[in-house]
């Protein structure tokens, strides 16, 4: 829909058009890949999702008075850091039935928030005001924290959450009678589903269910889109009950959100941007394009094979509720500057000729990037790698090395680069995989945590090192090796795991008084953010199904926070609501986002206090909470 | 494996490559030879993972290179940049799965064709815990492993509940007549996994070897060949269900 319009800014300053790949061959595709012209394969691009990360930029952070000086700031929203949220649908693409159902989902979903456009006003105080008697009494305890006492399975519709992630069954062997209609109950008792399917109609993805059990269902839904198609007035989403469908059309691709959990449909819809982003990391765009001119009827499956379960993991990120995609930025960790220096030098220094991009990640978190200073990294081709990396098993659990041909499509969408990956055996670093004779088998590998968790310490270390060079994995080993021994030495791959594992700080020890539960910062220059641990308040112990939907409500009542200060014309810049389970807060300047979550009896002024000593905390340690810049060479 | 003697032998690397079907088994029989462990579920490779493993020879040690490929079909345009200089390849099958047996004849053709000459390739049918050979051949471990172990399983295939769909005479036939090593494994439970490997590294050529990387060499996959991988064998504990581990299987191999 809004192809080839995205504004020059989104790609940032200092972005070159990328360089030639070399030709790539697909055995599936029939036609082979190097078709579309690059250019022509530009126009087709989605906007990136997010100003490239890690860059330089031009903003002049020195200029505003922090924290306080945000009041002087308003009027402009932050020239060349800029303007969107870092999502997919820059304000000026939107059209005006987007907007209409924008504010509607924020007042269908959202009982504690006002429609975006009523609110002109800074802060909008406690609109939801209760009876005397109810202010009295909830007075009395002005520590309460979030989400407590309120039967919110109910309220926020969240009953059944804990369900989510289960399976459908396969069918039985021999169709029992009421079999398919359990599993299509099963189907419908999820609250978030997410359907790829040609615009031919053929089905080619779907979060639940076999594509046999919901075929008709996906057949009605190809009849609706093409309705509007052929009325030249594409359908963009609708609501049917307490169910809100978002539509985005990508080429010969339909992609459907349908979602109960009070998402925007901007949210909603970059969401479904990556999972596009997804396929075309698999296949390239002019391989995509490839198929579908030459067969429309095409069944995508086949060449998209082993793509469902990267798709499934990232739609159940998304279903959880991932800070990083809400945001459009990524996560670092946290550690001395001076540590992360030498960790860039020691990468910098040991760099192949062949590498376009090196990372060191440590449980998802970025560590170091180095990059040629041409290029910068786009967020939503990072989000694709760390969920192929740590979201989805398959790499993580093989040990060894790793050679991925994948195609980042921020970074070109017309060719493979290729992937070096490697995990950092905690006890043997230099080795990359094992060179003695058998070990007695090593304690089994645990079965992953639930997919898209945010788990506080996981501290396994990878190092990716991609080329455009599909011979240089000998080249990028060889790098990898000198890199490792170099950190082992200098005892900053032993800070980086002593990091790792310390996990997300509390906001006990980053604001210390501060009645505040838990906050999202993201600093927009640097198109990154910090949040603190979700333990204990929204860890509720262990894996179990509390502590999802714990988490559920907690990311429900940042998307609501994040809707309402991205719907276009609200103009807000502070937003501060108060339910009968949380308050919450959020600020946006041009220098970061803030979202915050308390309990429902903190007072404004007592909240506004804990917002400014985290957003000082986070001014003072910005240069261990982020990499700014990155290694460049 | 046992590691017999710990002075330094002669060692050399070999580079080895695993091609065959999505799902067959690759990556099991890989975490299994490298670090004696199973996954039920295992996830599709992506691309192609590299691991190396040592394999202690009486004479000397053999370092295995190993290439595990996906073998979902997209991926198929990038093997010949890993098998291009392998000393040997792995082609597996699921012998729970006809069609695999023909993809695997194709990889078979494709590296006679493209790889380097003196390639060693082994084929192995995977699975194997997967049939009822273990109560029908379980008794003929002993009696029947030196005739042919083809009688025993195609009687297994009549067995109903039996999943085997491939005989081991027909694939044993095929490699016999391409002058493959020929094995039927368990990833699951260990059955015949390092012997494949063992026998690999037996079937290399000396000469070879002593170009570490060279890959070219043909020549006698010879006699010195057999005494090792029997001594190899005799260190191996596990109990040899109907192995069919014919030493004459390397007599042909790819010269
Ligand atoms: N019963 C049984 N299952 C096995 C055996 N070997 C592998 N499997 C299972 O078969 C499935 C596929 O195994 P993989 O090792 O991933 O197969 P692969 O050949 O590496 O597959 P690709 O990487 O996609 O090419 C997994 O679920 C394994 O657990 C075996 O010997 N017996
Ligand atoms: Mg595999």
């Amino acid at each position: 829909m809004n192809d080839g319009d995205s504004p020059p800014s989104l790609s940032g300053s200092d972005l070159l058009p990328p360089p030639p790949l070399p030709p790539r061959r697909i055995v599936s595709s029939g036609g082979g890949g190097g078709g579309g012209g690059g250019g022509e394969a530009h126009l087709q691009v989605a906007p990136a999702q997010s100003k490239p990360t890690t860059a330089v930029t031009s903003i002049d952070i020195s200029t505003l008075s922090f924290p306080d000086g945000s009041r002087g700031t308003f009027s402009t929203s932050g020239g060349g850091s800029g303007s969107g949220s870092g999502h997919g649908t820059p304000p000026n693409h939107r059209v005006s039935s987007d907007l209409a159902a924008d504010s509607m989902s924020v007042m269908s979903f959202a009982a504690t928030l006002r429609p975006p456009g009523d609110l002109a006003s800074l802060i909008t105080g406690e609109f939801n005001r209760k009876s005397p008697a109810w202010m009295l009494l909830r007075s009395q305890s002005a520590s309460v924290p979030p989400f407590q006492g309120v039967r919110l399975d109910r309220v926020n519709g969240l009953a059944g959450f804990e369900r989510e992630f289960d399976d459908i069954p396969e069918p039985a062997a021999q169709g029992a009678a009421n079999d398919d209609g359990v599993r299509v109950a099963l189907w419908k008792s999820k609250m978030k589903h997410y359907m790829i399917l040609s615009s031919a109609g053929k089905p080619i993805y779907s979060r639940h269910g076999d594509l046999g059990l919901i075929n008709s269902s996906m057949g009605v839904v190809q009849t609706i889109i093409s309705f509007y198609e052929g009325a030249k007035d594409p359908l963009l989403g609708f609501t049917a009950g307490d169910a809100r469908f978002v539509i985005a059309t990508e080429g010969p691709l339909y992609f459907v959100a349908i979602s109960r959990l009070g998402e925007s449909d901007s949210q909603l819809r970059s969401q479904l941007d990556a999972l596009y982003m997804q396929i075309l990391s698999t296949l390239t765009l002019p391989t995509l394009k490839n198929i579908f001119i030459h067969r429309p009827s095409t069944d995508l499956r086949k060449p998209l094979e082993g793509t469902e379960s990267l798709l499934s993991s990232l739609a159940d990120s998304f279903t959880m509720g991932s800070p990083s995609a809400l945001l459009g930025a990524l996560e670092c960790l946290r550690l001395r500057k001076s540590q992360r220096h030498s960790i860039n030098n020691a990468f910098l220094k040991m760099r192949s000729d062949k590498l376009l991009y090196g990372l060191i990640v440590a449980g998802g978190k970025l560590v170091s990037v180095i990059r040629p200073r041409k290029h910068s990294l786009h967020p939503s081709d990072l989000q694709l790698i760390f969920n192929m990396l740590f979201e989805s098993g398959g790499i993580k659990s093989g040990g060894g090395e790793n050679w991925i041909p994948l195609c980042l499509p921020a970074f070109n969408n017309s060719g493979y680069l290729y992937m070096y990956v490697s995990f950092f055996d905690t006890d043997n670093p230099e080795n990359p995989s094992s060179t003695e004779p058998p070990p007695p088998p090593p304690p089994i590998q645990e079965q992953p945590p639930p997919p898209g968790s945010l788990d506080d310490n996981d501290d396994q270390i990878a190092i990716i090192l991609i080329s455009p060079d599909k011979e240089s994995f000998y080249d990028l080993k060889d790098m990898r090796d000198k890199v490792a021994q170099q950190l082992t030495k200098t005892g900053s791959l032993a800070i980086i795991h002593a990091a790792a594992k310390l996990g997300r700080p509390q906001v006990s020890s980053i604001a210390p008084g501060a009645q505040i539960s838990h906050f999202l910062y993201k600093s927009r220059a640097n198109v990154q953010f910090c949040m603190p641990s979700l333990e204990p308040a929204f860890g509720g112990g262990g894996h179990g199904p509390e502590k999802l939907v714990a988490r559920r409500k907690l990311m429900s009542l940042y998307h609501q926070l994040h809707a309402s200060m991205h719907a276009r014309h609200s103009h807000l810049k502070v937003l501060h609501c108060v339910g009968e389970d949380a308050a919450s807060l959020a600020w946006i300047t041009p220098v970061f986002e803030f979202y915050c979550v308390a309990g429902p009896n903190i007072s404004r002024a007592v909240m506004t206090q804990g917002a400014n000593k985290i957003i000082q905390w986070a001014k003072r340690e910005e240069e261990r909470l982020f990499i700014i810049g990155g290694g460049v060479f | 494996m046992a590691d017999l003697a710990n002075a330094p032998k002669p060692s050399s690397s070999v580079k080895l490559v695993l091609l065959g079907e999505a799902a067959v088994g690759k990556s099991s029989l890989v975490l299994r030879f490298v670090n004696n462990d199973f996954q039920e579920n295992k996830e599709p490779t992506i691309g192609a993972a590299f691991l190396t493993q040592k394999c202690n020879l009486p004479t000397r040690t053999i370092k295995f290179e190993i290439w595990d490929t996906a073998g979902q079909e997209r991926f198929a345009s990038l093997a010949p940049m890993y098998y291009r200089n392998a000393q040997a390849a792995l082609v597996v099958y699921d012998l729970t799965k006809p069609a695999s047996l023909v993809k695997a004849k194709h990889w078979v053709a494709e590296l006679q064709r493209q790889a380097s000459p003196g390639i060693v390739i082994a084929l192995v049918g995977n699975k194997l815990d997967l049939t009822n050979d273990e109560s029908t051949s379980t008794a003929t471990t002993a009696s029947a492993e030196n005739s042919s172990e083809g009688g025993a399983e195609s009687n297994g295939a009549d067995d109903s509940g039996d999943a085997r769909k491939v005989s081991t005479d027909e694939a044993k036939t095929y490699a016999d007549e391409e002058g493959l090593l020929f094995f039927e494994t368990s990833a699951k439970t260990g059955h015949n996994v390092t012997e494949v490997f063992t026998a690999i590294a037996n079937a290399i050529p000396e000469t070879s070897l002593k170009s570490a990387r060279g890959g070219a060499g043909g020549g006698g996959a010879g006699g010195g060949g057999n005494a090792a991988h029997g001594a190899g064998r005799s260190e191996e504990q596990r109990v040899n269900l109907n192995g069919p581990r014919d030493p004459n299987a390397k007599e042909g191999c790819a010269c």
